[in-house]
């Protein structure tokens, strides 16, 4: 196993697209760091590099301590797991297991051992005769596992591979993988375009956005400490609420108690701030810390729009009177109906605020007691 | 096909009689199919009169002595006379033109399908400056009409001394066939998904070893089909096959059959007999292949 290390990496294509932008990022030995951004975000090429599939237009690309920049992806020794599988159409299981093996001319008896245990592992061993064509979506999935395990390379490249199974076979194989992860202790790069398969998969998260990498975090501090607005509408479901309002600042309150004005079109809040910021901002707030309810006097009021019960909870898409609209997540037993009109109330401890012109987060200042 | 539709149209048919409140709608429908069905049918039946008729015409001539030909032919053969045949092979030597045609037209395909392949992966995986142009360059030399061609080629061939000669042959037929075949063979290339060959990168192939242990055998089915397309093309040349030969050594089945019509008479029979014996292998072939065309395109499958 490998760490992996991309140095100030630049991708442009020869029309002119620019893939990834000055990108740097180390994947630590053992660690599963997931790639996450929205399509065209850059994270599928920056895994295709890792993998050799294209060539960098700049940077330094490091596997362990070898360079690895100019090296084609046979001579890399790292494992992919496509998309679509690509298992090999016209050849076995066991063949498909093997190739990569046979290909580097290991004895027979080594290959077939090899290729027992890993498929005994995945619980492959009734299907080693068929084709490709004879399996299920989730067969030919672990078939794709397998082929990179058996290999026993010094990185694993997963590319979306759960996008082409069903809801719950997904959940299952995201549990699997994981058991898997920690089994091998190897050093993994997922790439997802979905927040919650990086959420629970990732020892880290790195979060791209048109091929500029925007964070690189545990999941925990990324949920919590956001960088900017677009990580923090992109993490978390439902989505983050933006309100855009005004910071004003009075030093006296900040020297007290850290905290500023906000000024939006219908709300008036005390948030934390950095006390040297004044001018447009946007308040973000996740649904889930915005409580929605029948009485309440001097909040604001909103009209229900739609209500989407979740079993757990139930999500409520409200308007207020000034027009910005908000999402909120209810409890369950709360009775709220379309068209209602509730008050709302957000908890200060759970409001980000970001800069209006550059998205980025604003830090509470830190005298706040 | 039509054994496949009948028990679906049949069970229609019992629904509707059970439930005749409902079957409005359903009756209609299962009429409509049905009649589908025969139409479908009939138009299968009468498009293999009109393909195979000519040849089943021929094969009846070929086996009835030329007295009867010429004087009341008859579509239904009465006792078969092997005349003709025995002609073909004893007062002919008609073993000498198909060993020629083999020669030529299996060289030619073999030659097309070796270079045309590595040119179609090439055009197909490769990026590289002017390959529109190529593909354009390439297709254009198949747009000379043939007979403008026939006298230049005669003259480079004579001052090669390769008049009557297999290469004076093999090597013009490439001019037609190449483009073909690369054309074909790129298509097909670009077809078979790039994930295949980067997964096999991946897993420590160098890209000669991707090209022959993945892309080729996947590719089988389109070389096969290729290769009996251009091996046909070949077996029926005619023009460059009575140009460039000169004498009965050389020629081929086309040439040979057109050759035998005589000062005074058409030997019918004779030619007939000729035009089976030359199309039977062909036919041949193409049923062996077939099997291998259709089982390579059913193993292809790469999602789920």
């Amino acid at each position: 196993m490998a760490r992996i290390s991309l140095e100030h990496i630049d991708k442009v294509y020869p029309n002119g697209y620019v893939a990834a932008r000055d990108l740097s990022l180390e994947v630590a030995d053992g660690e599963l760091l997931v790639l996450v951004g929205p399509s065209g975000s850059g994270k599928s090429t920056v895994l295709r590099l890792m993998a050799g599939l294209e060539r960098v237009t700049d940077g330094v690309i490091r596997i362990g301590e070898r360079d690895v920049t100019d090296l084609p992806p046979q001579q890399r020794d790292i494992a992919m797991v496509f998309q679509n599988y690509a298992l090999y159409p016209h050849m076995t299981v066991r063949d498909n297991l093997a190739f990569g093996l046979a290909i580097r001319k290991q004895p027979r008896d080594i290959i077939d051992q090899r290729v027992n245990t890993v498929a005994s592992s995945l619980g492959l061993d009734a299907l080693l005769d068929r084709k490709p064509a004879q399996l299920s979506g989730g067969q030919r999935q672990r078939v794709a596992l397998g082929r990179a395990i058996v290999r026993e390379p010094l990185a694993f490249l997963f590319d979306e591979p759960l996008s082409n199974l069903d809801a719950q076979l997904r959940v299952e194989t995201r549990v699997e993988l994981s058991r898997l992860h920690r089994k091998l202790a190897a050093t993994m790069v997922y790439v997802t375009h979905d927040q919650s398969e990086a959420l629970t998969l990732g020892d880290r998260i790195a979060v791209l956005k048109e091929g500029v990498l925007q964070q690189i975090a545990t999941p925990m501090e990324l949920y919590q400490r956001p960088a900017n607005k677009f990580v923090a509408g992109f993490i978390g479901s439902p989505s983050m609420n933006f309100i855009e309002g005004v910071i004003q600042r009075s030093d006296a309150t900040v020297a007290a108690t850290g905290m500023c004005t906000f000024k939006g079109v219908d709300l008036t809040l005390d948030v934390p701030c950095d006390g040297n910021r004044r001018g447009r901002v946007f308040l973000g707030v996740r649904p889930q810390h915005i409580e929605v309810s029948g009485d309440g006097e001097n909040a604001p009021r909103a009209e229900v729009g739609v209500v989407e019960p979740m079993g757990n909870e139930q999500i409520v898409y409200v308007t207020l009177s000034g027009g910005d609209k908000l999402v909120a997540v209810a409890p369950p037993e709360e009775i709220i109906r379309p068209g209602d009109t509730v008050s709302i109330h957000i908890r200060p401890e759970g409001v980000h605020v970001f800069d209006a012109e550059t998205g980025k987060r604003i830090e509470p200042s830190p005298q706040r007691v | 096909m039509a054994r496949g539709g009948r028990p679906e149209a049949r069970g229609a048919f019992a629904a509707s009689g059970k439930r005749d409140a409902v079957s409005g709608r359903l009756h209609r429908r299962a009429t409509l199919v049905n009649w589908g069905g025969w139409i479908f049918g009939a138009a299968l039946v009468l498009l293999m009169i009109f393909t195979l008729f000519p040849f089943y015409w021929a094969s009846v001539a070929s086996f009835t002595s030329d007295a009867a030909l010429f004087r009341d032919p008859s579509l239904i053969p009465g006792h078969l006379i092997f005349d003709h045949y025995r002609a073909l092979f004893t007062d002919r030597d008609f073993i000498t033109p198909i060993r020629n045609s083999l020669v030529v037209a299996g060289t030619t395909t073999l030659f097309c399908l070796v270079v045309g392949t590595l040119a179609a992966y090439a055009l197909a995986r490769i990026e590289f400056r002017g390959k529109a142009a190529i593909m354009a360059f390439i297709l254009a030399v198949t747009m000379f009409p043939q007979i403008s061609i026939v006298s230049p080629l005669y003259l480079l061939l004579r001052s090669l001394h390769l008049i009557d000669t297999y290469p004076g042959l093999i090597m013009p037929y490439m001019t037609f066939a190449m483009p073909l075949t690369v054309w074909v063979l790129t298509g097909s290339i670009r077809q078979i998904p790039k994930d295949l060959e980067e997964a096999a990168h991946v897993d420590g192939a160098s890209r000669r070893q991707s090209f022959l242990r993945i892309l080729l055998p996947l590719a089988v089915p389109s070389l096969a089909t290729t290769g009996i397309l251009t091996f046909i093309y070949c077996w029926n040349e005619f023009l460059f096959a009575l140009s460039f030969t000169l004498g009965p050594e050389r020629q081929t089945v086309p040439v040979a059959i057109a050759l035998f019509r005589g000062q005074y008479q058409v030997p019918w029979g004779e030619i007939l007999a000729a035009a089976v014996v030359a199309t039977a292998p062909v036919a041949g072939m193409v049923l062996v292949f077939q099997r291998r065309i259709v089982q390579g395109l059913t193993a292809g499958a790469v999602k789920g």
